[in-house]
């Protein structure tokens, strides 16, 4: 099995990385996909309580990194899917205790096991990101239709194209229909006009995203959730099906379905 | 259509979104070439005072942009009108010869064939002495107005 290593990147921290990977990685095993989702952000460990499996922990990635214990007995099985595994990051530890070589040789030892290989990228551009980025053979890059998220995507664009790693495709987490119509946020075809990357995924805002994390049950779990909808699609544009984009506007005026026919014409 | 509908409905007036776009636009065009604005304002400076030595400038009109179609594909375009003073000093001179050849013709017609008239004058200067006076003070003008700038 020749796996897939995607590293989830941002430059901004808080635009959704590690919510992204979590639900990627639930999505793709729901697809019965076998697949390893790797919380790189060493130091400020988040992905496990996103997927809820923070009471499961014993060994980390430094501690594997290091040889102090062995690969398969370090990863931790997902409670729902048999061939979903999280290893966790070291809370106690800073970025420099793992190469960027460590992390190829970690990638290349899991690809021969696993499906798709998903790096949550730390936020910035230091170490932790070029651990994240060396071993990829994708990269994902999540932003926010916001000007300093948009911002830093950009800057890490070319970071990416300059390690040779790109072009990256682009989920835009966080858009808000309502205010979109309006003219008060950054459409995704804005978007897309600034940073020019294919876009991967739009995720809507969706007040089930915080329900998700504060339960620890990712929130494409949940079916009436339109952003797991939507990270679903993600996943599946991600094993080269082609999915079309969701229809965010929910026309729930008479007025707002009259415009849209008129438009169709 | 829909921008017709929103117009009927007052809703045409610029949001923060399309303002957020601008400005994006503007900050990631100096993030990508790693100049900042304020050093791309000294760069436009210094490259006008360099040409200034050597042209008079239009400076009112003057545009130096740098325009991108993407993150790896920039370019600094220019646009830098010059004043033309010898064509005008030129232009009086044509105006002056044809005064003399034909007093009648008007303004716009000697401008048309400003070189032709420089040309033509050049050429007769030699046998036609009475000419010569004329071109002789004109022929001073350009010099007098490098001078003053």
């Amino acid at each position: 099995m020749a796996g897939k290593v995607v590293t989830i990147s941002s430059g901004k921290g808080g635009v959704g990385k590690t919510t992204a990977t979590a639900n990627l990685g639930i999505s793709l095993a729901s697809l019965g996909k076998k697949v390893v989702v790797i919380d790189a952000d060493i130091g400020l460990r988040n992905l496990d309580v996103i997927m809820g499996l923070e009471n499961r922990i014993v060994y980390d990635l430094v501690d594997i990194v290091e040889g102090r214990s062995k690969l398969r007995q370090s990863m931790i099985k997902h409670k729902k899917f048999e061939d979903l595994f999280l290893i966790p990051a070291a809370q106690t530890r800073d970025k420099m205790a793992v190469s960027p070589d460590d992390m190829v040789k970690l990638a290349d030892e899991l690809r021969e096991d696993f499906d798709y290989i998903l790096i949550d990228s730390p936020a910035g551009i230091e170490r932790g990101f070029r651990n994240a980025l060396e071993p990829a053979d994708e990269v994902l890059i999540v932003t926010n239709p916001e000007v300093s998220a948009v911002r830093d995507a950009d800057r890490i664009t070319g970071l990416i194209e300059a390690a040779e790693k790109g072009p990256g495709r682009l989920i835009i987490n966080r858009l808000k229909p309502d205010l979109v119509k309006k003219g008060e946020m950054l459409s995704s075809d804005d978007v897309y006009d600034i940073l020019g990357l294919t876009i991967i995924g739009i995720i809507p805002e969706d007040e089930l995203v915080l329900s998700a994390s504060n339960s620890g049950i990712p929130v494409t779990l949940n079916l009436n959730s339109k952003a797991g909808t939507a990270f679903n699609n993600v996943a599946r544009r991600l094993t080269g099906e082609d999915v079309p984009f969701m229809n965010l506007n929910g026309h729930s005026s008479i007025l707002q379905r009259l415009v849209s026919f008129l438009d169709g014409i | 259509m829909t921008s017709l509908l929103n117009r009927l409905f007052g809703r045409a007036k610029r949001g923060s979104g399309a303002t957020a776009k601008d400005r994006l636009h503007f900050v990631l065009q100096h993030d990508r070439i790693n100049l900042p604005p304020e050093r791309a304002e000294e760069m436009k400076k210094e490259i006008l005072a360099v040409i200034v030595k050597y042209l008079a400038v239009d400076k009112d009109r003057v545009e130096i942009a740098l325009e991108q179609r993407d993150r790896l594909h920039s370019k600094l375009v220019a646009e830098i009108p010059i004043v033309n003073e010898t064509y005008k000093s030129e232009n009086h001179r044509a105006q002056a010869a044809a005064a003399v050849s034909t007093p009648a013709e008007s303004n716009g017609a000697g401008k048309v064939k400003e070189s032709d008239a420089d040309n033509a004058s050049e050429d007769n200067a030699a046998d036609d002495e009475s000419k010569e006076p004329v071109l002789d003070t004109s022929e001073h003008d350009p010099p007098v107005d490098d001078g003053k700038r």
